[in-house]
């Protein structure tokens, strides 16, 4: 494979994991606008430790997925106070918080403003980042399955009912965010090893809203949802290079255009059914 | 039947703010039979509800289930020791089919249910599976198992919410306004599933202004009015309570 290729579809490998990472909080109600700043804590973990204390690279991982996790279970005790908005402002402050941290901080181990260099001892392949890919696939698979898959969509749509039907709704949501961040920090672990460099400022604002697009395009009430919408926005814009300077117009026109014809995203759970692809029932796809 | 009572309410009061919603209020409820709780618009019916199952703190007083207390318990641990409800206004889970509802309120007793996401424990989800389609066939659900509970007439939501409270497996159900905005053919037709509940053994308390349900189906009837209940007793003590019909029936008549 070139290594156009290869580039390519590591990038969508790690915004498939992003993606999931967001749509985990999402799927029990609760948009963060902050997941870049768990990444950043999972990439800075973890190359931390495979760079100055020689790690191998899958401890180095869980590691920075673990901080990350726990960084984000302490941010999911307060944010169970704020809901919608509010909440998406707090994630989004938390985010600004961790990338000026590393900006700042612990800058003799990270170079802080100039880039963390030199993360070449345990580079990570295409393998890696689509195994991690299969493993979190499968998780979420048992898990929409599950009870509790269940009851996080519930708690999703009525929280005060779902725990007056017996659900632990702060268990399941503090549960949710700690490991959407832990999800997010393996991925910031893999980017950080795949690409060798990592600098604060490619952690912003920015980087969250992505992953939160994803999941909004894609469709948010499945996981399959963020994986696609990751997948399509990834390679999408890498077809359309033959519009040139016209490319990013025509991008952005293509989410108007889909927010417009399919505002619960593209894929929903109906649709994943199979018998809403038996005759009669179709036809109800838009 | 003096000391049995599954449900107690010891001298509630309950204010928001400087207004008193409930004041002095004391009930018990026992086994096996079906309450009415009744009051013009404002009495503090629904606070009752919130009370019990803890949606509020009690200002004052005693909530208890058989000898636990449950004023200091959250409303997840509430319901799962046996008290399920319905709401006034329906309010089911907008993504989830009829099935999915009921699924979702069988968690109560699980350790696989709502812990777990790997099928570990087959014989459990498969008496669960059973419970389930009992509930739903019960209700005449079944056919519309697999629809998304928010498309279903009206009727039929009101049914989808009792039968996700029954799939809590409660001793007490607590039902608020079951028949608002329920045409004749439905009313009749929830009766006949209320006498169903009933038949299972199950207590039931039943917030409703529908006269043809209080009166068809209470054995017992509490009467409230600006917070503070104003009488208690059968159907017919309490038609021809005088305080009552001055507060309440008065006004029809």
């Amino acid at each position: 494979m070139s290594s156009y290729f290869l580039d390519l579809f590591s990038a969508a490998g790690i915004n498939i994991l992003l993606a999931l990472s967001v749509y985990c909080p999402m799927a029990t109600g609760q948009l963060s606008i902050g997941n870049a700043g768990f990444m950043a804590i999972g990439a800075y973990v973890s190359a931390i430790l495979t760079v100055h204390l020689h790690l191998p690279l899958l401890p180095a991982l869980v590691a920075g997925g673990c901080i990350a996790g726990i960084v984000g279970l302490l941010v999911g005790f307060p944010a169970l106070r704020i809901k919608g908005i509010f909440l998406a402002m707090v994630t989004l402050a938390f985010g600004e918080i961790v990338r000026n941290f590393f900006m700042n901080f612990l800058t003799s181990l990270t170079g802080g403003a100039y880039g963390f260099r030199g993360i070449g001892n345990v580079p990570v392949s295409l393998v890696w980042i689509w195994g991690a890919v299969a493993f979190f696939l499968v998780f979420f698979f048992f898990l929409a399955r599950s009870r509790l898959g269940l009851c996080m969509i519930a708690t999703h749509d009525d929280d005060t009912v779902g725990e007056l039907m017996g659900i632990n709704v702060v268990y399941l949501k503090v549960g949710s965010f700690g490991l959407g961040a832990f999800i997010a920090g393996v991925a910031g672990g893999l980017y950080a090893h795949y690409y060798l460099y990592i600098e604060p400022e490619f952690f912003n604002v920015w980087q969250s809203i992505h992953m939160v697009l994803y999941v909004i395009m894609g469709g948010m009430l499945t996981f399959w949802g963020g994986v696609l919408g990751a997948a399509v926005f990834t390679l999408l814009p890498e077809f359309l290079r033959f519009l040139q300077d016209w490319r990013g117009a025509f991008f952005g026109a293509i989410i108007i255009g889909l927010m417009i014809a399919r505002p619960s995203g593209l894929l929903t759970r109906e649709i994943l059914r199979l018998d809403f692809w038996l005759p009669g029932r179709r036809g109800r796809l838009l | 039947m003096t000391d049995k009572s599954i449900l107690t309410l010891d001298s509630v009061y309950k204010t928001f703010g400087g207004i008193e919603a409930l004041r002095d209020l004391s009930l018990s409820i026992y086994p096996g039979q079906v309450y009415g709780l009744i009051g013009p618009n404002g009495a503090g019916k629904t606070t009752v509800f919130n009370l019990i199952t803890g949606v509020y703190p009690c200002t004052q007083g005693q909530i208890k289930m058989g000898n636990r207390d449950l004023t200091r318990l959250k409303p997840h641990q509430i319901v799962r020791l046996g008290l399920a409800r319905t709401f006034q206004t329906i309010r089911l889970f907008a993504n989830l089919t009829t099935w999915e509802h009921v699924w979702v309120a069988q968690n109560r007793s699980t350790r696989s249910g709502q812990r777990g996401i790997f099928p570990f424990r087959r014989a459990q989800e498969r008496i669960l599976r059973g419970e389930a389609e009992e509930i739903l066939t019960l209700l005449g659900l079944w056919e519309v198992r697999s629809h998304k509970a928010s498309t279903l007439p009206y009727g039929t939501q009101r049914k989808v919410e009792i039968a996700r409270a029954l799939a809590i497996q409660p001793k007490i159900m607590l039902l608020d306004e079951p028949a608002a905005g329920l045409n004749p053919q439905e009313t009749e037709d929830l009766l006949k599933t209320l006498n169903k509940i009933y038949a299972l053994g199950k207590t039931i308390l039943i917030i409703e202004h529908d006269m043809r349900v209080i009166m068809g189906l209470c054995q017992h009837i509490f009467v409230l009015n600006f917070g503070q209940k104003i009488a208690e007793g059968t159907p017919d003590q309490i038609r021809r309570n005088e305080q009552v019909i001055e507060a309440y029936l008065g006004k029809e008549g």
